[in-house]
């Protein structure tokens, strides 16, 4: 049997990849991790891929007929609001799995190995973008369905898309800065559920907010959700996207400045 | 004498108000294994997450082979193995996903990385298992990938918190073989533990804490030895018995007369000539016990005997060793202070 204590120098880091491509390949490794264990947890399977398609069943088939949209119809209306939603939801997934990691002593292994400390993060975060891209293209699949017809082109679907991917991208630091800071798995999915609840109904995702009493309206003009569901809208329906889209990127950067280096700080933190 | 393998000197963390470590010196030669008594809340996993980089302390030092775990806490983490109070791995992968997935972050050659978990999955009894997801594993199965996936990058430094927690009998004997085998290999092993029980199995040196403050060392018969290593519980119908047997027999051992003066606690160092001995008093004095029983010092009689203090004041903690214990105290020949309890 080979001796399992073997001389140190054995296990010392390998001075052949620099810094951050370590850094880059443990974000890697993390990610598929993330990846295959969503893969094999029914539950979480079916949040990824059943929800979204019942999004848009119940969306265009329950509220389609009673929702008049000027312009165009709402199955083509609806699927930019369901895009966002989805990957908003989604990001909940975020929340309880760092939990879980962090509650079930996951996380304080990776802190004792030579990996790099940010990979833990960025390998959920990235994990979360491959998920999104999944269901963006289940979504699309299933609203052609439908009836959802693309009104513009392949670029403008691409850069839809790249919107859609920032803005999941900054709701995961949020969501990542919950799971942390929750006590437990169940309370980081019950401290995302009412952010997701807040941005997702009142806002432009499903109803135009010209129709919303006077605070309420106000609120959901000037809150992420809408500003990039505003962004992709035109993208796939056509009509002016430079503005929609500038304030969209400001909002997900703005995100991104103040809950990336919290969630950091947090997870340095977090014993 | 070979170089310490662990040095620590004056280690303090608090967290609030609450002083956690409060002055820890530790020196732990290569190759030995030291254990880390102490009961739930005395500094034990603190001390072992400072030591393995996942805390820093608030003061003091401490270097393993040689290395500063602050200042040098990469350097560190490439030498050190970590299997946590939980086993921490991952339920949605299978037992070889989580050895190659510790390989892979550990930043072994990626050749090497694929044989390394099945030769671990094989030392732990888990290729039989190995393609099944650990959400599916037992206690005792989730245990041994744990400390395997602890093995992975062959550390010569092992930190084993709390290993055999929460495990049964069968279980924990199995993870002691192994642990023994590690050692056998030349691994040093600092253990934290609340069973004195596998202190004294596994440890060559144990340091006893409580409230973050090492309160006892020594080796395990030495520690032992101050105990008393066996307590014979004596029970007789009549309380005036057992008046005339505690004065008898507190001429060769200390004597407790507890359970309203019908049970005898005697204190004795060894199992053999000293439990006849005590029968022969006995039958000198016509005395015939209802029952009698002999057991070993637990954990909290180490601690009554060092603090005055039972280790576990939950919920959960025995009440019938308590009373024992405290009776033990009370006629102990080792009795610190004279302490009311």
């Amino acid at each position: 049997m080979t001796p399992l204590a073997a001389s140190a120098d054995l296990a010392l880091p390998s001075p052949r990849r620099s810094k951050l491509t370590w850094a880059a390949a443990d974000s890697l490794a993390i990610a598929r991790r993330n990846i295959v264990g969503m893969t094999r947890r029914p539950q979480l399977l079916a949040f990824v891929t059943v929800q979204p398609v019942l999004f848009v069943l119940m969306f265009r088939y329950v509220f389609g007929g009673s929702i008049h949209v000027p312009g165009a119809s709402y199955t083509n209306y609806l699927m930019a609001g369901i895009f966002v939603t989805t990957v908003l939801f989604g990001a909940q997934n975020t929340a309880i799995g760092i939990a879980e990691d962090l509650h079930n002593g996951l996380i304080e292994r990776f802190r004792s190995l030579v990996m790099a400390r940010s990979a833990v993060l960025a390998g959920r975060v990235l994990a979360d973008a491959l998920r999104n891209m999944f269901v963006i293209v289940l979504m699309l699949g299933v609203g052609y369905l439908v009836g959802f017809r693309l009104h513009t082109n392949a670029a403008a679907l691409a850069a839809a898309s790249g919107v859609l991917l920032l803005f999941g991208f900054a709701i995961s630091w949020v969501t990542a800065l919950l799971g942390l800071a929750a006590k437990s798995a169940e309370a980081a999915g019950a401290a995302a559920l009412p952010l997701t609840v807040l941005l997702t109904f009142p806002s432009s995702a499903f109803v135009l907010t010209r129709n919303l009493p006077g605070p309420l309206r106000a609120y959901a003009d000037h809150q992420p959700l809408t500003a990039t569901v505003n962004a992709i809208r035109p993208l796939l329906l056509g009509g002016p996207t430079a503005s929609h889209a500038t304030a969209a990127i400001i909002w997900c950067a703005g995100i991104i400045a103040v809950f990336a280096p919290l969630a950091v700080l947090r997870y340095r933190q977090a014993a | 004498m070979p170089d310490p393998a662990i040095v620590a000197c004056g280690l303090v963390k608090r967290f609030g108000p609450v002083v956690a470590l409060d002055g820890i010196n530790l020196a732990v030669p290569a190759g030995s294994v030291l254990g880390l008594l102490g009961p739930n809340g005395a500094g034990k996993t603190t001390a072992v997450r400072i030591l393995t980089t996942i805390l820093k302390p608030d003061a003091g030092q401490a270097s393993v082979l040689g290395l500063d775990v602050v200042r040098q806490a990469k350097n560190v983490r490439a030498v050190i193995g970590l299997a946590g109070q939980y086993a921490a791995v991952d339920e949605n992968l299978t037992g070889r996903e989580n050895l190659r997935l510790i390989g892979q972050l550990t930043h072994q050659p990626r050749s090497a990385i694929a044989s390394r978990a099945e030769e671990l999955l094989a030392r732990f009894s888990l290729t039989g298992a190995a393609a099944r997801p650990v959400r599916s594993y037992s206690g005792g199965m989730r245990r041994r990938l744990d400390l395997a996936a602890a093995l992975v990058h062959r550390p010569p430094l092992l930190f084993l918190d709390e290993p055999t927690t929460g495990l049964d009998p069968s279980g924990r004997s199995d993870l002691w073989t192994v642990i023994g085998e590690l050692v056998g290999d030349g691994t040093t092993v600092l253990l934290t533990t609340q069973y004195l029980e596998e202190a004294d199995r596994l440890a060559n040196r144990i340091v006893v804490i409580d409230c973050g403050r090492i309160i006892a060392e020594g080796t395990p018969s030495q520690l032992k030895a101050s105990l008393g290593a066996t307590i014979i519980e004596i029970h007789v119908a009549d309380p005036a018995d057992a008046q005339r047997g505690a004065a008898n027999l507190q001429r060769i051992a200390p004597v407790a007369v507890l359970d309203g003066h019908r049970t005898l606690a005697v204190k004795v160092p060894d199992k053999g000539p000293a439990v006849q001995e005590v029968l022969r008093l006995l039958d000198v004095d016509a005395i015939v016990p209802e029952s009698l029983a002999i057991r070993e010092p637990t954990l909290d009689d180490v601690f009554l005997q060092l603090t005055g203090q039972h280790a576990d004041s939950g919920p959960d903690a025995p009440a019938a060793p308590t009373a024992v214990g405290s009776g033990i105290d009370k006629g102990g020949a080792h009795d610190p202070a004279g302490r009311i309890s």
